[in-house]
C-alpha cells in the first residue's frame, strides 16, 4: 500500500499495530490490551484525518495510486459475464477508453469507462486514462449499439483529461466529444455515469451526460485540472491547493450546486483502503438508480435528462 | 539666426489645448501592412493587401448579416453572477465589472433575430472582448435561449463561435453548458431547423467541444484557430514541434472537419445559399 503525505500518521500506526500482533504470536507476552489501544487509535486517527479532508487531499486521494480502476470495478461487479467490445471502426481501438456488455444483478448494462494502468508499462498502454477521439467515437458506438437493443449504459468516468496531442487534433478531438455530448442528451435508454476518480472538463463530460450522475466521496470533477487552473490564472503551478478549493469540485460542492445527483459514500479510509466494500456501495448505488430509471419511457428518460441539464447555470435577469 | 531656436523653453501648449490624434486611424496586420481604419471597415474588417480577417465583435457581425443592419436583441440583460465567490489573483466580481466598462457589454455573448437576405435568422454571436470570450453560465443561458426562440418560430440558427473555451471562474457550472447548449441543438436536429456554426479565430477549448463542431454546417473564416487543446498546450503535451498551419481552418478542413471556408466578404451570401438550398427554397439574390 502506497501513503500519501497526509495519510503518513495512518501509516505509522498501521506499522505498529503489525508489530504489536508479531509481538504476540512470537513471544509469551499478553500484548492484546495495546494492540486493542493501536487498533483504536488507528480508527480514530483514520476519521479525524477523513472528517477534514481538504479539497486538494480529495483530489489527491482520486489519483491514489491504489484506488480501484474501470476494469476493477467491471471484475467486481460484472464478474465472467463481462464480454468486452473493442473498436470506434474507423481509426482504432482506443486503450484509454474500455467497454463492453455485462450483468449486474441479472440486468444487462453497457459499461463505458476510461481505464488508467498501474504499473509504468500499462499506465503508458492506457495512455494515463486520457482518451484519443477514437476512445469518445468507440463509446458512442457502443451507447448506441445499447439504444438500438434497450440496454442500459452505464460510464464509469477516471481521466485526467481527454488527450491533448497532435494526432488527437487531426481527428477532431472536441468534435468526438461534442458528439457524444450531443447524442447523450437525447439516447433513448437509461444512463449512469460514476465518478469513481478524476472528472477532468470535457474529457470526462464525453461519457459524463446521465440521467443519474454519482460521485464517489473522494473524487473531483470539474473545467479544469486544479494545476492547469493555477498555471493559467495564477501563472505559476504552485497555487494548485488554492485552485481545487476556489474551483469548488468536490463531491459535496457538487451535489451542492446540482451538477450530480447523489454522492456515494467511500469507506473510512477512502475506497482503496477497503475495495470489497466500495464495490458493493457502489453496485447498489448502481441497481438503485436504475431501478427508478427503469420505471420511465423512453419519452419520459429524455425528457427528464434535458430539462436537467437545461436548468444547469447561475445567472442574473 | 537659427529657424529652429526655440524662444520659450519647455513645452507650453496647455493639456486642453492638446489634439489627440484619431485612436485607430492605422491598422497593421500581422503581416505588417498597414491600413486605414475606414478602408477597413469597408473590407467588412479584412485587410486588403493580405486578406487577414481582422478580429470583429457581435456589433460587427450583425452589421455584416442583417439587413440594414436592423434587428432584435434578445434577452440582452442577462448577466453573469459569481455563484462560486471565485477569486485567484483577482475576484471573478471584479473581473466582471471590468470587462463590462471596458467592453460595454453584458456578457460574452449577444443574440438576436432580424432579416438576412430578407428572411428571418436567429444569431448568436461570441464577443471575445469579453474575457476570452469564455463560455459561462450567461453564455449557455443565452444561446439556449436563442436556440428556443429558433425552435418556437421555425428559424434557422446561426452562432458564430469566437472563443477560448469555458470559464475557469465558474468552474463546473461552465463544464455543463456544454451539455446544456447540446440539449438545445439536439431538439433544434429533431424539429429538422438548420443550424450553422461559423468557427472565427479563435474557436478553441469547450466551444470546439459542442455547439461549434456540432452544425449541420461547420464553416470558418479563413486563418482562424480552431482546436480542443491550445497550440501550446499540444506542444508542451507532445514535446513536438507543431507543423505548420496547426489548427488552422485550412488545417480542419483538410482533415475533415468543416464544410467549407469562407471570406467575410462573402459570408452573407454563402450562409443563405446554404439555407435556400437544405430548404429546397428558390435562391435568393
Amino acid at each position: 500500500m502506497e501513503y500519501l503525505d497526509f495519510e503518513l500518521p495512518i501509516k505509522d500506526l498501521q506499522e505498529q499495530l503489525e508489530k504489536c500482533e508479531i509481538i504476540g504470536k512470537e513471544s509469551d507476552v499478553d500484548v492484546t490490551q495495546t494492540c486493542k489501544q493501536i487498533e483504536k487509535k488507528l480508527i480514530d486517527t483514520k476519521k479525524e484525518i477523513y472528517k477534514n479532508l481538504t479539497p486538494w487531499q480529495r483530489v489527491q486521494l482520486s489519483r491514489h495510486p491504489n484506488r480501484p480502476y474501470t476494469m476493477d470495478y467491471i471484475k467486481a461487479l460484472l464478474g465472467n459475464t463481462f464480454l468486452e467490445l473493442h473498436g470506434d471502426r474507423g481509426v482504432k481501438d482506443d486503450k484509454a477508453m474500455v467497454g463492453g456488455l455485462g450483468k449486474i444483478g441479472g440486468q444487462s448494462f453497457m459499461v463505458i469507462g476510461q481505464q488508467k494502468g498501474y504499473n509504468t508499462k500499462t499506465r503508458q498502454y492506457r495512455n494515463f486514462g486520457m482518451s484519443n477521439p477514437e476512445g469518445y467515437r468507440k463509446a458512442l458506438r457502443l451507447m448506441k449499439s445499447a439504444e438500438k437493443f434497450g440496454i442500459p449504459v452505464l460510464t464509469l468516468i477516471d481521466t485526467p483529461g481527454a488527450y491533448p496531442g497532435l494526432e488527437a487534433e487531426e481527428r477532431g478531438q472536441g468534435e468526438a466529444i461534442a458528439r457524444n455530448i450531443l447524442e447523450m442528451t437525447r439516447l433513448k435508454v437509461p444512463i449512469i455515469a460514476v465518478i469513481i476518480g478524476e472528472g477532468a472538463s470535457g474529457g470526462a463530460l464525453g461519457i459524463g451526460v446521465g440521467d443519474r450522475v454519482l460521485m464517489l466521496e473522494n473524487t473531483w470533477y470539474s473545467v479544469i485540472s486544479p494545476e492547469s487552473c493555477s498555471s493559467i490564472l495564477w501563472r505559476s503551478w504552485e497555487y494548485k491547493e488554492q485552485a481545487a478549493e476556489a474551483l469548488k469540485l468536490t463531491a459535496p460542492d457538487m451535489k451542492k450546486l446540482k451538477l450530480v445527483d447523489e454522492i456515494v459514500k467511500e469507506p473510512l479510509g477512502g475506497a482503496h483502503s477497503d475495495r470489497a466494500t466500495t464495490f458493493i456501495t457502489v453496485e447498489k448505488a448502481i441497481l438503485n438508480a436504475f431501478e427508478d430509471l427503469n420505471k420511465l419511457s423512453p419519452k419520459e428518460l429524455v425528457q427528464q435528462r434535458m430539462n436537467k441539464y437545461e436548468n444547469m447555470g447561475v445567472f442574473k435577469g | 539666426m537659427a529657424w529652429f531656436k526655440r524662444k520659450t523653453k519647455g513645452i507650453t501648449t496647455a493639456t486642453e489645448e492638446k489634439k489627440d490624434t484619431p485612436k485607430g486611424l492605422w491598422y497593421k496586420s500581422p503581416t505588417g501592412k498597414i491600413i486605414d481604419t475606414e478602408e477597413l471597415e469597408r473590407n467588412f474588417y479584412v485587410s486588403p493587401e493580405d486578406g487577414y480577417h481582422v478580429r470583429i465583435g457581435s456589433k460587427e457581425y450583425f452589421e455584416i448579416l442583417f439587413d440594414d443592419n436592423k434587428f432584435k436583441e434578445l434577452d440582452a440583460n442577462l448577466s453573469s453572477k459569481d455563484p462560486l465567490n471565485f477569486e485567484d489573483t483577482q475576484k471573478y466580481s471584479e473581473r466582471l465589472k471590468a470587462a463590462e466598462k471596458k467592453t460595454q457589454l453584458k456578457d460574452a455573448v449577444r443574440c438576436a433575430v432580424g432579416k438576412s437576405k430578407g428572411k428571418d435568422l436567429v444569431i448568436a454571436c461570441m464577443d471575445f472582448a469579453f474575457i476570452g470570450g469564455s463560455m459561462g453560465s450567461v453564455v449557455g443561458e443565452k444561446i439556449a435561449r436563442a436556440a428556443d426562440y429558433s425552435l418556437k418560430k421555425k428559424i434557422p440558427f446561426l452562432i458564430i463561435s469566437k472563443s477560448g473555451g469555458a470559464r475557469m471562474m465558474e468552474a463546473a457550472l461552465s463544464l455543463m453548458q456544454l451539455a446544456k447548449t447540446s440539449v438545445k441543438l439536439a431538439q433544434l436536429a429533431d424539429a429538422k431547423i438548420p443550424y450553422i456554426s461559423l468557427c472565427t479565430d479563435p474557436t478553441t477549448g469547450g466551444t470546439t467541444a459542442s455547439f461549434a463542431m456540432l452544425g449541420d454546417i461547420n464553416i470558418a473564416e479563413p486563418g482562424a484557430l480552431i482546436g480542443f487543446a491550445g497550440p501550446r498546450v499540444v506542444r508542451d503535451t507532445t514535446g513536438k514541434e507543431l507543423p505548420e498551419g496547426f489548427q488552422t481552418s485550412e488545417f480542419l478542413l483538410e482533415h475533415g472537419f468543416l464544410d467549407f471556408i469562407t471570406q467575410r466578404k462573402d459570408l452573407k451570401d454563402k450562409i443563405n445559399l446554404y439555407l435556400d438550398l437544405i430548404t429546397n427554397q428558390p435562391i435568393r439574390a
